[in-house]
């Protein structure tokens, strides 16, 4: 996760008050409403691809791709990412027919040969039942692995390798770290730690206590 | 045009209507059925779902006490279910601790209950402050809190989705169900501020 791993970074200035947008409709811009409902269509149905696929083309994205055009925007960006991969749509073929679209005078792609995948899950949704008991419980001290182990794990920066608590045994759910790419569900438990403000931030932090939900083979007993 | 004055990239709205008619010419995208999607989400699925539970929660000890330990169940029996909330928690507000709820990795939302998240959910400076420094942020946004009581930060980075159970504000006894839940915001319900009495 690159683009969108945003926990602790800094830069970003203050956030927006919430009194100063709302009322504020689900679509604020029509173009949204069709975006959201373009990738949910992609992504259950037209790609071949599944949730997590989805999370990991939103952390492939540049960073302009992910920011400028705020949250459908890198929807939108995601979903022909996903359509290009399975090769549904050529590259370049969305910008091609936008510029046709605004009277530019540009040739588009010629359509690829579609290598929708051959795959399904084996259920709806995320949640699975497993044989094995969890390896963890409630007040165990735990340490997430100091790397993701793969470019699609949901590990935040911010907590690897860091000690925390296990506060809760969540349950099973497919693991994003192959199901995104198509390699299998290997459903695990889920666990929610808590962290110290101080041991993720150090001395200086504000007192708080942060938890974040976890699978089971990205945490090590300490 | 020339490399040196290339015509700016086309914005979101055209790449969109780009996308949505490649996909209708090819027969993989019917416009109805992408019609029926953006209605429900107008229109069925907010933060009234929410606010129905958190008034319910208020007015029934039962239920109250059922939805902090299986939110997931308590909140389909009030039928509400469905995509991004296949595994609900709730998390109670107290004069101890105040809960509050982000997702630094995308911006994961229990969308059965809240519907789409806003803006500020979404926005980059909230998923990355918020963690760090929970006080300063919540007091940007409003929401002061007093000095003793405990922050917890909940960052949904699974398929773990957390709805805030606000505190009932004082005054509020002679209220119906439908009149409390008139008082409960999206906000509250993620931990971003309180409940005002009516």
């Amino acid at each position: 996760m690159d683009a969108a791993d945003l926990g602790g970074t800094d830069g970003w200035g203050p956030v927006v008050r919430p009194s100063d947008v709302e009322p504020e409709p689900p679509f604020p811009h029509p173009w949204e409403g069709r975006a959201f409902a373009l990738t949910v269509l992609t992504m259950g149905r037209i790609s071949g691809r599944n949730l997590d696929a989805f999370r990991y083309a939103l952390s492939r994205l540049d960073r302009a791709s992910y920011l400028d055009d705020g949250y459908y925007g890198r929807w939108l960006n995601a979903a022909e990412l996903m359509l290009t991969d399975s090769a549904i749509l050529a590259p370049g073929a969305v910008e091609a027919r936008a510029r046709a679209r605004r009277g530019e005078d540009v040739s588009e792609p010629a359509v690829p040969e579609p290598a929708r995948p051959d795959y399904a899950p084996t259920a709806p949704g995320s949640l699975r039942e497993i044989g094995s008991p969890p390896r963890f419980a409630p007040g165990d001290p735990v340490r997430p692995l100091a790397e993701a182990p793969a470019p699609t794990a949901k590990l935040p920066r911010y907590v690897r390798g860091r000690a925390g608590v296990v506060t809760a045994v969540r349950p099973p759910h497919v693991l994003p770290d192959t199901h995104a790419v198509l390699a299998g569900e290997h459903p695990q438990h889920v666990y929610t730690v808590a962290f110290t403000a101080r041991e993720l931030w150090g001395d200086g932090a504000e007192d708080a206590t942060v938890h974040a939900d976890l699978s089971e083979s990205h945490l090590e007993p300490r | 045009m020339t490399p040196d004055d290339p015509a700016p990239r086309p914005g979101p709205a055209l790449r969109t209507e780009a996308l949505e008619e490649l996909l209708v010419e090819r027969g993989l995208v019917d416009r109805a059925v992408m019609d029926g999607f953006v209605r429900t989400y107008e229109q069925d699925v907010g933060p009234l779902n929410g606010a129905t539970v958190v008034a319910r929660a208020w007015t029934d000890p039962d239920y109250r006490e059922w939805l902090l330990r299986d939110g997931t169940a308590a909140i389909a029996s009030l039928g509400f279910t469905g995509p991004q909330g296949e595994y609900m928690v709730v998390l109670e507000q107290t004069a101890e601790v105040h809960h509050v709820v982000v997702c630094t990795l995308c911006s994961c939302y229990p969308w059965p209950v809240l519907g789409l998240p806003p803006s500020w959910y979404k926005d980059p400076a909230y998923r990355a402050r918020v963690v760090r420094e929970p006080r300063t942020v919540l007091g940007e946004m409003g929401l002061d809190l007093p000095p003793e009581r405990r922050i917890e930060v909940w960052d949904s980075s699974a398929e773990v989705r957390y709805l805030t159970l606000p505190r009932r504000p004082a005054g509020t006894g002679g209220l119906m169900p439908d009149e409390l839940a008139a008082l409960v915001t999206r906000d509250a319900m993620v931990g971003v501020a309180g409940v005002g009495a009516p």
